[in-house]
């Protein structure tokens, strides 16, 4: 696509921090790391899956992206940082970068019809041109697959699948470069997800989208993404190509990740990592991971030693991965 | 297992609708289904497949706007049309619930030990002292660690996978004959919904008690249901032992589901497989089959309901075709 310069990245991200206050210890209070010193680029085109469980700061990044929430560090978007825009400035990035939500039905505004939908960021971004805005929005729907009969519908009569599809127009319309999706199957059901997967990587490669693929499900993320990051309270733990990271994990906690992944295979059960995560997050949150010493995986890691306790690992490069664990590689 | 001679719960035609004339809409429709003691019995279906409503039937709690027909026995009573203090007497006591949201299960303004000891104080009429040991016992059955503190937490000091270990817990204090899961992991991280996973089938395995798993999630059912019963826009349209269903499914939506599973066990498709169409609107469904419209075997008898018809073998389908599982399994490709 049109980066500004050939092999810059579309999305450069350095340093990023989301921080959210403690609970009820007013505004001097203690902070607490979401998202604690995470770095990562996009290519233009490229589909980067981030996963991770709850608490690994996941959704915080996409938000901070958005500039939904406040965030630190730098996310270099066609040379400009997104987290320094304001005003126009900021209004004007946020048409290249669109998002599509976890809750297809909760995203859309109840009064509206999908006509109206999918149209909303033609009236915001373009000139009216109502005429044309009409075929614009026709063929989009035609294109995710909503027949023209469901033009006039309004969101509490789509099924969840449909009202996904809704959103995913709503957000192509614009024809954005980066497309975030925050879980964009997981509330769907079984039978329609792979609809949804398909359709995003079908759009994907029609628009020369960039993709930024928020998810649990591993299996989904293998099928739609190009690179994985592994996030984990808040650390960027590994990053590896798809076939890498699934062929040949290098972090324990990737590890545990796939083998506790279920598959519907009566003889093979799902293989539950050891020890069992005993520590509610908000009280791992209140001690923040930055003056926590050491790797925040110890505790629940199998392969931990004494240095774990000591020492953060730093980012490395072992095999295909990119991985930060004292113990990957022996 | 089914044929025991008499099994702990017996659903004969179970309905369960709303509205009345042509405004109505059944949910489950003459559902016939049996739990034997000791076994896991799994119910699959998406949304609007009577999953849900048949688990509300089982603890008398659709409300006052559903009709409920048919009969649901458990060891000989009958539970439809019971009067509220019998269900009372049952629920929790004979027939207890795990639900899918264990945050919104407990109260978050109670401790651990209030809310585990309630239903046993109330049920078996314990003393506070002897429910509370009770309690402390089953958070060790669970797997709890230190049991007596935790008792005193509230759910917010709990992780994710404590509090439902908590609920499963609390389902458990008054020893049920019948253990109810909704969607026991789904809200779950994957490594924490396997450890609960784990410990589900070892608390089956000490103390045999009966269960129906009511999932979405084939994959986490696999591990844990010794039958599998499929249900599709209220009806149940196949049943069979979990080794059956999953290696060999005879129900175009059955296998049609098992296919679309994107899964890391096997090579990465250019395209995931997909069920074309959208899940059954009941107020709206189809002539004859329900799946038809989404059926790559479709045919012209379609139009006329499938009766349920029995195998040899034991297995149950509700589909006009005659092919063989692996006829099945190729029409989708």
């Amino acid at each position: 696509m049109n980066s500004p310069a050939d092999n810059a990245p579309l999305l450069d991200v350095r340093n990023l921090r989301v921080q959210y206050r403690a609970r009820g210890r007013g505004p001097a209070g203690p902070r607490a790391a979401a998202v604690d010193g995470v770095s990562f680029s996009l290519a233009a085109g490229e589909s980067l899956g981030l996963v991770g469980e709850s608490g690994s700061g996941k959704s915080s990044i996409a938000r901070a992206l958005l500039r939904l929430i406040p965030a630190t560090g730098t996310a270099v978007f066609q040379g400009r940082d997104l987290l320094q825009l304001h005003g126009a400035a900021l209004r004007a990035a946020r048409e290249h970068i669109q998002i599509v939500f976890q809750d297809p039905l909760g995203a859309l505004d109840p009064r509206m019809t999908v006509a109206e939908l999918v149209a909303e960021p033609l009236l915001e971004f373009r000139s009216a041109q109502s005429r044309q805005h009409r075929e614009l929005v026709l063929a989009m729907l035609t294109r995710t697959g909503l027949g023209p009969e469901l033009a006039a519908r309004y969101p509490h009569q789509l099924s969840g699948g449909q009202a996904q599809r809704v959103g995913l127009a709503r957000a192509l319309i614009l024809r954005p470069q980066l497309l975030v999706c925050d879980e964009p199957v997981a509330a769907l059901d079984v039978s329609i997800r792979s609809q949804i997967a398909n359709l995003l990587c079908d759009m994907r490669s029609e628009l020369g989208l960039a993709l930024l693929f928020i998810a649990h499900d591993l299996a989904t993320v293998r099928f739609l993404c190009d690179r994985v990051l592994v996030l984990f309270g808040g650390r960027l733990i590994e990053e590896a190509p798809r076939d890498a990271l699934y062929g040949a994990p290098q972090h324990p906690y990737t590890r545990a990740l796939l083998a506790a992944n279920p598959l519907p295979d009566p003889a093979r059960p799902p293989q539950p990592p050891v020890p069992a995560p005993a520590v509610a997050r908000d009280a791992a949150l209140r001690e923040s991971p930055a003056t926590r010493a050491g790797c925040a995986y110890r505790e629940r890691c199998p392969l931990a030693v004494a240095r774990c306790a000591q020492e953060a690992p730093a980012l490395r490069r072992v095999g295909a991965s990119l991985v930060s664990c004292h113990r990957a590689g022996e | 297992m089914a044929d025991s001679p008499a099994p702990l719960l017996q659903l004969r035609s179970l309905g369960v609708s709303y509205g009345r004339g042509i405004e109505e809409l059944r949910a489950v429709d003459t559902l016939d289904l049996d739990l034997a003691g000791r076994e896991c019995l799994g119910v699959v279906g998406e949304s609007g497949s009577g999953k849900t409503q048949l688990l509300l039937a089982l603890l008398g709690l659709n409300g006052p706007a559903a009709r409920l027909s048919g009969s649901i026995r458990y060891r000989g009573m009958e539970l439809v049309g019971a009067s509220s203090a019998q269900l009372a007497s049952i629920r929790g006591r004979r027939i207890a619930l795990v639900s899918q949201d264990p945050m919104s299960a407990l109260n978050p303004y109670l401790r651990i030990a209030t809310q585990l000891t309630e239903g046993a104080r109330r049920h078996l009429q314990l003393g506070r002292r002897a429910a509370l040991a009770r309690a402390a016992e089953l958070l060790a059955l669970v797997q709890i660690d230190a049991p007596s503190e935790r008792l005193r937490c509230y759910p917010h000091e709990l992780s994710g996978g404590m509090r439902q270990r908590v609920t499963i817990a609390m389902a458990l204090m008054c020893d049920p004959e019948i253990l109810l899961l909704d969607e026991p992991t789904t809200a779950l991280d994957v490594t924490v919904q396997a450890h609960v996973l784990e410990l589900l089938r070892a608390v089956r395995a000490r103390t045999g008690v009966a269960t129906l798993m009511v999932t979405h999630d084939l994959g986490a059912l696999a591990s844990m249901a010794n039958r599998v019963a499929v249900m599709y826009g209220g009806r149940l349209v196949e049943l069979a032992s979990a080794q059956q269903l999953y290696t060999a499914p005879r129900h175009p939506y059955t296998a049609g589901l098992l296919r679309s599973l994107p899964r890391l066990d096997q090579p990465l498709p250019a395209r995931l497989p997909v069920i074309g169409g959208q899940p059954p609107d009941l107020a709206d469904l189809p002539k004859g089959c329900a799946f038809s419209p989404r059926c790559p075997l479709v045919h012209a008898r379609c139009a006329s309901s499938p009766q349920l018809r029995a195998f040899p073998d034991g297995h149950l389908l509700a589909c006009h075709y005659e092919g063989t599982p692996s006829q099945v399994a190729g029409a989708w490709t």
